[in-house]
């Protein structure tokens, strides 16, 4: 298809790539800032103004020396990773099993499971009721009540079930006459035809989990069970920094309040760089993800 | 997200509800069932039962009784009445609709147009390089989007800098987030900015799936690239965005906390405080008053469950598409 170029289809085009890349800019410009603050020499960090785009005064990795050496974001990370790998197995598990028995055609109580576990989408406890059962059940402040509850996820299963239904019926019908059972059916045949939603519903889980905070602050009173996200919280937030000053032999008032700023620039980069560095290669999943989950609300 | 009736295996036969017929069902098929067991229990334990724990918002809870069994004592709508006649309910009530409503307004409509520009592109390169720029907020968690926002907006931060640089404020600097008027700019800005990226993939998606020969035909019509937008390309992807359009009007009453804890202060909380974050604070941060808040919390999911419900009726006869 030939399309005349006309004075306004140039101009037009100049407007659209100059703003598009204007967005794409702010899009990665904080982090980009973050990223060069956190390698400047902390008194010329102190008295900067606006936005650094390279690393003030000689590169220096000394914020990253004190964050390193602080136990309570070494805690945070190994608590996390525990957390992220236990959460994703479970929900993974739970997604697979819940996608292939509602996407049963011949499953009596298939309509009434979907019902059921939709109209939580809809509708639901709420946080305070939530908290009261997790407490009953003698899970508050254990790592069940971070592992747990949202792990099977209904959003994930409808993309599991819609994926499911993609695999043609006689599969199933051929492996029952070989007399294969159900497990062998799903864990044999169905999941290796699966690859895609699999990895898309890992990604999912494990991003979430590794992001959140919330449910750790509701549940988590032991310092030793924090997740990383907490942990930033007190840094990030609360501006509180006096483990890492503690612990990396800062005593002076004056150098602890020069390096606060390295510090939080530092503990930004520590806590998001793993999540930077694989994103760029991940995210064609997580398109993936909103498409098939798009076929199906 | 064409989200019509189901289709029905059209050689399914009409199932009889005997107690026969489910027993033959659970003899052909008990692995399926042993199956559903644990899924059934899971959404029962972690769904259902806080769902039963409602009833709180109509008792004076005692922890030592819980909220099913005898000896309960029902207050009927008191705590509802308490909070309707209370200080907070305008409040945040109030801070509820408008910062729901200016997302709506102003993030909504962001991916929208990023995706509609992002079709014009025709250089493949540039175009998934900027696509891959405008995830990366996505992925960051909420606690360090939070931090940032922070250190953003205190004095001598990047975006308080920018403020005074462009006069604000009289030229001064001063810290954003301690300004009253700027809560809600700040919230709503940081969503587009979050979200502009990936919120643009369904509409991308969707663009993709117009068939490529209307344009053509519109070319050879000697429609221009406006008409061609205006005629072709907004109605391939209208279905799309009602669809998103009753997510989104279906959670009007819902405004994430999280942002909100995480940013608000003593000196913005007058017009940052929401329903949800006041049940945190009621319910759980300041006072244990979990009877009452979770009558707070249930007001608010009426609410939102209404709106659901309502904008679903709405849509399915205006324009054939529905939720459900």
């Amino acid at each position: 298809m030939v399309q005349r170029r006309t004075v306004g289809k140039t101009v037009f085009d100049i407007i659209n790539y100059t703003v598009l890349a204007a967005i794409g800019i702010a899009c990665i410009l904080p982090m980009w800032h973050v990223l060069a603050a956190s390698f400047s020499q902390p008194a010329k960090l102190l008295a900067a103004r606006g936005t650094i785009l390279w690393p003030l005064g000689n590169a220096t990795a000394e914020g990253y020396r004190l964050v390193f050496n602080n136990t309570n974001i070494a805690t945070g990370y190994g608590n996390t990773l525990i957390y992220v790998v236990c959460y994703t197995v479970i929900g993974l598990i739970g997604t697979l099993i819940a996608g292939y028995i509602l996407s049963r055609p011949y499953f009596m109580f298939k309509n009434i499971i979907v019902f059921i576990v939709t109209f939580t989408m809809m509708f639901n406890g709420g946080m305070v009721p939530t908290f009261i059962v997790i407490r009953d059940l003698h899970m508050y402040d254990t790592r069940w009540a971070i592992i747990l509850p949202g792990a099977i996820s209904v959003f994930n299963i409808i993309i599991m079930r819609t994926s499911i239904q993609g695999i043609p019926n006689s599969l199933e019908e051929s492996a029952k006459l070989d007399g294969a059972g159900n497990m062998t059916i799903l864990f044999r045949i169905f999941v290796p035809l699966l690859k895609a939603t699999i990895a898309v519903i890992i990604l999912y889980l494990a991003v979430g989990m590794w992001n959140s905070w919330f449910q750790a602050m509701l549940y988590i009173r032991t310092t030793e069970l924090r997740p990383l996200q907490l942990v930033l919280r007190e840094i990030l937030i609360r501006n509180d920094t006096t483990t890492i000053m503690q612990q990396g032999g800062m005593d002076n008032r004056q150098d602890i309040d020069q390096y606060q700023r390295l510090v939080q620039y530092c503990t930004t980069i520590v806590a998001t760089l793993p999540i930077l560095c694989i994103y760029p290669f991940v995210q064609r999943f997580f398109v993936t993800g909103v498409m098939i989950g798009s076929l199906k609300g | 997200m064409a989200g019509k009736t189901e289709k029905v295996a059209p050689v399914q036969k009409e199932r009889k509800w005997t107690i026969r017929a489910v027993r033959r069902d659970i003899k052909m098929n008990w692995q399926i069932y042993l199956l559903a067991i644990p899924i059934l229990a899971y959404f029962i334990v972690f769904n259902y039962i806080p769902m039963a724990g409602l009833a709180m918002a109509f008792q004076a809870y005692d922890m030592k009784k819980g909220f099913i069994g005898p000896g309960i004592d029902w207050v009927g709508f008191k705590w509802f009445a308490e909070f309707v006649s209370g200080p907070f309910f305008w409040r945040t009530f109030r801070n509820t609709f408008l910062i729901s409503f200016y997302s709506l307004l102003f993030s909504f409509p962001m991916p929208i147009i990023f995706a509609l520009m992002l079709n014009e592109v025709k250089n493949t390169y540039f175009k998934k390089t900027i696509q891959t720029m405008s995830y990366l907020p996505y992925f960051i968690s909420m606690v360090v989007i939070c931090g940032l926002i922070k250190d953003f907006c205190e004095v001598g931060g990047m975006l308080s800098t920018l403020v005074q640089s462009l006069g604000g404020y009289g030229g001064t600097a001063v810290s954003l987030l301690e300004k009253k008027e700027l809560f809600r700019v700040i919230y709503v800005g940081s969503d587009i900015w979050q979200g502009i990226g990936f919120g643009s993939i369904i509409y991308l998606a969707a663009l993709s799936s117009i068939d490529q020969e209307l344009y053509e035909a519109a070319v050879i019509d000697g429609a221009g690239r406006w008409k061609q937008t205006w005629h072709i390309t907004l109605p391939g992807i209208a279905p799309t965005i009602i669809i998103m359009l009753i997510m989104r009007m279906g959670s009007l009453f819902s405004v994430g906390f999280e942002k909100i804890i995480l940013l608000y202060n003593d000196l913005t909380m007058e017009v940052a405080d929401v329903i949800s974050s006041y049940v945190y604070r009621v319910g759980i941060q300041v006072s244990a008053r979990y009877d009452y808040s979770t009558a707070v919390g249930l007001f608010n999911s009426v609410i939102n469950f209404a709106l659901l419900i309502i904008t679903n009726a709405i849509s399915r006869k205006v324009s054939e598409t529905s939720l459900f």
